[in-house]
């Protein structure tokens, strides 16, 4: 502890109405350090990091740059005081070029006209120096998602910073991205700059980190360093218990098809064909996953099942029913149940009870209505017990759906839909915003449901949950099923049939 | 990790429990403000506010409510008493119907025109079917303009459901159908013009038609007001305790859930104008079977249940009971400030009326600002500037 640290922060603690976000958290950063800010989602994590970029003013407690006190009140006065942040959600101009984006608020100017060649050299010079291969003249639009986020980093850097935050930067990323990013961020760490890399995912703060801060209900529970760090240790840190990470399942035992897809054409909103022609099966008792970057037909092939969206050609069969082009009230009567990929928009009504929100499908059978009349005591009755089953906290049958965490929103999902007793479950991000303790329970629940016997199609973004829960792998690209293989095939195989790679492989 | 599974968090208690008394408390206040405001243009003219006001509420008969008001006095007051729950009762049912379709997400500005034609049905049959018995031919005509009301209100839904036109047009553009229709209804020559052959009047509805009086004599308060509030329980039943309401309010929260959850958004968007056309419908035959009998050209010009209909709905959150206090609010205003009511010596007469739209329009704009306090509440403590203990408050809870 020889090092003095670069940046320090004491006794953070910033109260919104009825949470203490940060509780007297004491954080601190070295020169040249990787510190991963590890916890679950509502830890404060943040928060923390709004605080320190001048979104919000703590409560208590003090800054600390190279010893001497700061006071950062926008994030202006962050910038300047050498922090830069990355968020999640990019903040780029779509219709600009990377070098427009970049030195947007602080450009190069000859006479009154932006200097673009000036902009682009500049540019260029600090993407070769941390090995981001970035073009300056690309427009924003045309690039992917991980240039995007270079491009985020270079935005940083142009503007002087020091210390980066990246708020869970891979949540975006494929794997191949995100090894790309780690190399980056190795090479920022050479050029001496300070990072502090926001997760939950502990797979990746074992790998990149140099020191790791726990943070649980607001408060700092440990620093650790990396070197004799587990993933279960970390785990346990973070959600105050044992936490099992493998899913424990035995191996499938499939019976008969009950989802059956041919030849299946559906279109998106433009009027493109977004899935060409695919088709496959889910029986009872095994999960089938999705694998596949975000945009490659994946909404498109869940809502032609769900009945939200007409498939243009092809064939849709539930349990031997052919549902293709019904309605999504008649697929839900065929036997179909579906985790929405979006909670908020989708899945639940967020201004109604979670009473109501139970109901949600079966409203308008016994017992819940009889002859079109509601019966709200019997809603209730039936919300208490499934709430109290799948373990939702933070309120009751009366509580606003929106008044819960994103984790038991999800739970209240699961809840209905496992409680209609689908032969189908679509289960589409399931955990996406997740935290491991949620994540546990919605993994393990969809695995006790394979071993009740249905057939679930599970469709990710997130490699390590398809790799951990099916049975078996399709590859989604463009629209194709390019790839299909067994539980036990490696993470670098699929990440490459991800890109499509696998196609050209077969077409050669 | 305190709070059980089975109750709700005190957090949670005490924000709903805030927010139902802010609703109350912010609607009461925008209705002072407004009387206050409207009191300081009383003192620019060079009146007393404080005996215009009191001429005002002498004139709505709410005075009849206090024991110690007897004799002459008591005899006026239920006179004027009379008039304002005449003008109330239609108030109610036309808020209810820019209430029901905002619940499902849409706002009906229509209330005027379905008001009409659920009018004018109620009149051709009380007209036509003479010599019924009265509770039939009343059930005749009200069911008749609920149809009517109904249908009119269903085109704007229809429109919404097939080709995505906005509910707030076409209601508008059916308003001025219904008006001018109406209108060549009575004008002279007119097919529902009545006997006086150069008067632009429509005919009387049949005796056996009228709603029963209930009190008074001068112009008595008629059996319409018990089916105005008789409205105000089925509204209240319908959206709470039924599959159809379940499912308005699931499309009016959120349609993509709503549409996830199996519910038919399109056909819930024609079914809930429907429904809310329906009340307004009902307006209009109240007041047509109630007290006017027959309709004469220039009363389509200075009827305006419909537009007040969207400021009742405001102030009373589409709530009924809410609605109930802020009709019966509305229509005393109305009463109280009407030309007749007032001497000249406390407020010019001709200014009276000009006086009771102001205040109208006073309270719809501060009950629409609360809104923005909400937005600048929220926002001061998103600064950091609020103390740890102010709850979030969420418009659409208000």
């Amino acid at each position: 502890m020889a090092e003095a640290p670069l940046l320090e922060l004491k006794g953070i603690t910033k109260r919104f109405p009825g949470v203490v976000a940060n509780d007297g958290v004491d954080f601190d950063l070295r020169k040249g350090e990787v510190h991963a800010l590890l916890g679950e989602n509502g830890a404060g994590k943040s928060t923390l990091m709004n605080i320190l970029y001048g979104l919000y003013h703590p409560d208590e407690g003090e800054f600390r740059l190279n010893g001497k006190p700061l006071r950062i009140n926008s994030p202006r006065e962050a910038i300047d005081a050498g922090i830069g942040m990355v968020h999640q959600h990019f903040m780029l101009i779509p219709v600009m070029t990377v070098a427009e984006n970049i030195v947007l608020a602080a450009e190069p100017t000859r006479g009154p006209f932006l200097d673009e060649g000036n902009a682009e050299e500049r540019v260029r010079e600090l993407s070769e120096r941390f090995g981001l291969a970035v073009r300056p003249d690309a427009f924003v639009e045309r690039i992917s998602v991980g240039m995007q986020q270079r491009v985020e980093i270079l935005k940083a850097l142009y503007r002087g910073a020091e210390i980066l935050i990246l708020d869970e930067p891979t949540a975006v990323l494929t794997p191949q991205e995100s090894a790309e990013l780690f190399e980056i961020i190795t090479s920022l760490k050479g050029e001496g700059k300070s990072i502090i890399f926001i997760t939950h995912k502990l797979n990746e703060v074992l790998e990149i980190a140099d020191r790791i801060t726990v943070l649980r209900r607001g408060k700092t529970i440990d620093t650790v360093p990396r070197e004799g760090a587990t993933e279960e240790g970390l785990a346990r840190l973070m959600v105050g218990r044992e936490v099992i990470l493998r899913v424990d399942k035995s191996p499938a035992q499939p019976g008969h098809p009950l989802l059956v897809v041919e030849n299946l054409v559906v279109d998106d909103e433009r009027g493109l064909e977004c899935v060409r022609g695919i088709s496959f099966e889910v029986r009872a008792g095994e999960i089938v996953g999705i694998a596949g970057v975000d945009g490659n037909g994946q909404s498109e092939l869940i809502d032609a099942i769900t009945g939200l969206r007409p498939a243009r050609s092809g064939k849709i069969t539930v349990n031997n029913r052919e549902v293709t082009g019904d309605s999504p009230r008649e697929c839900l009567d065929a036997g179909v149940g579906h985790i929405p990929e979006d909670r908020q928009v989708r899945g639940l009504v967020l201004d109604f009870t979670l009473a109501e929100n139970i109901a949600l499908h079966d409203y308008r059978e016994e017992p819940d209505s009889k002859h079109g009349w509601l019966f709200p005591k019997r809603l209730t009755a039936r919300a208490r017990n499934l709430l109290k089953e799948f373990d939702v906290r933070g309120g009751g049958p009366e509580t606003r759906a929106g008044a819960l965490s994103g984790g038991n929103q999800q739970k209240v999902i699961v809840a209905r839909e496992v409680s209609r007793d689908p032969s189908v479950l679509v289960a589409a991000q399931p955990t996406r915003g997740l935290d491991v303790g949620a994540i546990e329970f919605v993994h393990r629940r969809l695995v006790e449901e394979r071993d009740e016997g249905r057939g679930i199609l599970l469709v990710s973004f997130e490699l390590d949950e398809i790799l951990s829960l099916s049975d078996r792998i399709l590859v989604l690209y463009e629209g194709n099923i390019v790839a299909e293989y067994g539980p036990d095939v490696s993470e670098e195989e699929i990440g490459l049939a991800m890109l499509g790679g696998k196609r050209e492989a077969t077409a050669a | 990790m305190s709070e059980g599974t089975g109750t709700d968090s005190g957090y949670e208690v005490v924000s709903r429990w805030y927010a139902g008394l802010g609703g109350f408390f912010t609607a009461v206040a925008s209705a002072v403000l407004a009387f206050f405001v409207g009191g300081l243009v009383v003192v620019a003219t060079g009146h007393d506010p404080f005996a215009a006001y009191k001429a005002i509420f002498s004139g709505t008969g709410l005075s009849w409510f206090f024991p110690w008001v007897q004799g002459d006095e008591r005899f006026s007051a239920a006179l004027d008493l009379q008039q304002t729950l005449i003008i109330t009762t239609p108030l109610m049912l036309t808020a209810l119907a820019v209430a029901f379709a905002f619940r499902c997400g849409m706002f009906n500005i229509g209330g005027q025109g379905q008001y009409f034609v659920g009018l004018l049905t109620a009149l051709y049959l009380g007209h036509v079917f003479v010599g019924m018995p009265r509770p039939l031919h009343v059930l005749v005509c009200c069911v008749g303009a609920i149809l009517g009301g109904a249908i009119w209100a269903g085109i704007a839904g229809f429109l919404k459901a097939a080709f995505g036109a906005h509910e707030v047009i076409s209601t508008i553009m059916l308003n001025w159908i219904a008006l001018w229709v109406g209108k060549y209804f009575v004008e002279l020559g007119g097919w529902m013009q009545g006997s006086e052959p150069d008067v632009p009047r429509s005919y009387d509805v049949a005796d056996s038609a009228k709603l029963w009086p209930i009190w008074g004599a001068l112009q008595p308060l008629h059996a319409g007001i018990f089916i105005a509030l008789f409205s105000l329980v089925v509204y209240h039943f319908l959206l709470n305790r039924t599959t159809l309401g379940y499912e308005v309010r699931a499309v009016g929260f959120n349609p993509e859930a709503a549409r996830y959850g199996g519910i038919n958004v399109s056909k819930n968007y024609i079914l809930a104008m429907a429904i809310s056309g329906a009340f307004a419908g009902l307006a209009g035959s109240v007041d047509i079977l109630g007290w006017k009998f027959h309709q004469a050209i220039n009363d389509y010009d200075v009827s305006f249940v419909g537009f007040i209909g969207i400021a009742v709905a405001l102030l009373g959150r589409n709530k009924a009971v809410g609605i109930l206090f802020a009709a019966l609010l509305f229509g005393a205003l109305q009463v109280g400030t009407s030309p007749r009511q007032l001497s000249g010596t406390d407020f010019p007469p001709e200014l009276a009326t000009n006086l009771s739209t102001m205040i109208q329009a006073l309270i719809i704009l501060f009950v629409g600002a609360e809104l923005l306090v909400v937005y600048a509440w929220n926002a001061r403590k998103k600064m950091g500037f609020g103390g740890s203990t102010t709850p979030r408050i969420k418009p659409q809870e208000l």
